[in-house]
């Protein structure tokens, strides 16, 4: 279901994404969940995490993205420094086959609130290496606007802290990074349940990437096709050209022809 | 310490844990002994990524630390 039938696809680094949905794969109970959530989703591409084998597990996560056609996105979840998620970054590259990345850098462990300074820096080594760097940041216009300058394929300022579900809490400073950026936004973070998703397509962003508000929902499945129709709803009020909001009412319906005047 | 079947080498760090391979060894074999397929795996030793053509002729190193990964729920 599209509420807009023309064609608007999402276009990061030159690829063109057939879906504004993009999904994590963090907090999912089993492999089937998570298939289930993902095709309910209509997603076109997800993240991972970039960790240690685990000998014992009978399962592959690459197989099961790449049977759905799903692109897979490496982050480097976990790191505190840029050097540490430059290696990671390199290894997902050769791990996935892939030069995308989703670049994290955490500044705290127990918000997991980005840390501008090493962000930035590893933004710009990742950039002169070759990589497709999608950086999560938080919602500072400055810091998007130099991730920007250092070469970032899109931006990804966050709602609210990853796994809260506290939905959008400043959009006010999400429209200023819209208004600003010269490439794709993607709301990254703190998303709850579907009318986050939809604001901030309203916002403007081009995409919105959601993981614990469906892996972590009673029905993943339902909630990431309530997710894909909040985006594309979103999307589509958000090219469709809303009402200025009004201090007080104006009348719909005419004052000429009415009964007794 | 773990090792494995064949004459003892180098004594090495295998994803945080001290390991035993036996003598000669590559990078390759490694992946094999640790991972189902070598398919979505990276291998870095002592903080340099292996390019995959290079695990058949990368001689493991006695004390390097080898990190072998994959993809894993999350990000």
């Amino acid at each position: 279901m599209t509420a807009d039938p023309t064609p608007d696809p999402l276009v990061i680094a030159g690829t063109e994404l057939p879906s504004r949905l993009l999904m994590g794969t963090g907090g999912m109970t089993s492999p089937e969940s998570l298939a289930g959530a993902l095709m309910a989703s209509g997603t076109a591409l997800a993240t991972v995490a970039v960790r240690r084998v685990d000998p014992t597990t009978r399962h592959s996560l690459v197989d099961l993205l790449d049977g759905l056609g799903i692109r897979i996105l490496p982050n480097t979840a976990g790191c505190f420094t840029a050097a540490d998620a430059v290696l990671t970054a390199r290894l997902g590259r050769e791990a996935f086959a892939t030069d995308w990345v989703k670049l994290e850098v955490i500044g705290d462990d127990r918000t997991l609130l980005p840390d501008p300074i090493e962000l930035v820096d590893a933004a710009g080594q990742l950039v002169e290496e070759g990589f497709v760097v999608l950086p999560y940041c938080g919602d500072d216009p400055v810091v998007a606007r130099r991730l920007e300058q250092v070469g970032c394929a899109a931006v990804m300022p966050l709602g609210s802290p990853i796994g809260s579900g506290l939905g959008i809490r400043n959009p006010h400073n999400i429209e200023l990074v819209v208004e600003q950026a010269g490439v794709p936004v993607v709301l990254d973070a703190g998303i709850g349940t579907a009318s986050d998703a939809c604001l901030a397509m309203e916002l403007g962003c081009s995409a919105v990437l959601v993981a614990s508000a469906v892996t972590r929902a009673e029905d993943p499945a339902l909630m990431a096709a309530a997710m894909r129709d909040a985006v594309a709803a979103g999307r589509a009020a958000h090219r469709a050209g809303r009402i200025t909001r009004r201090f007080v009412a104006e009348a719909s319906s005419p004052f000429e022809g009415r009964v007794g005047t | 310490m773990t090792g494995a079947a064949g004459t003892p080498g180098p004594v090495t760090t295998v994803n945080g844990d001290l390991y035993q391979a036996p003598d000669g060894w590559t990078v390759a074999d490694l992946v094999a002994a640790w991972c189902p397929s070598p398919r979505g795996v990276a291998v870095a030793v002592d903080g340099e990524v292996v390019p995959r053509g290079s695990w058949g002729t990368t001689v493991v190193v006695p004390g390097s630390a080898v990190e072998i990964v994959t993809a894993a729920a999350g990000g």
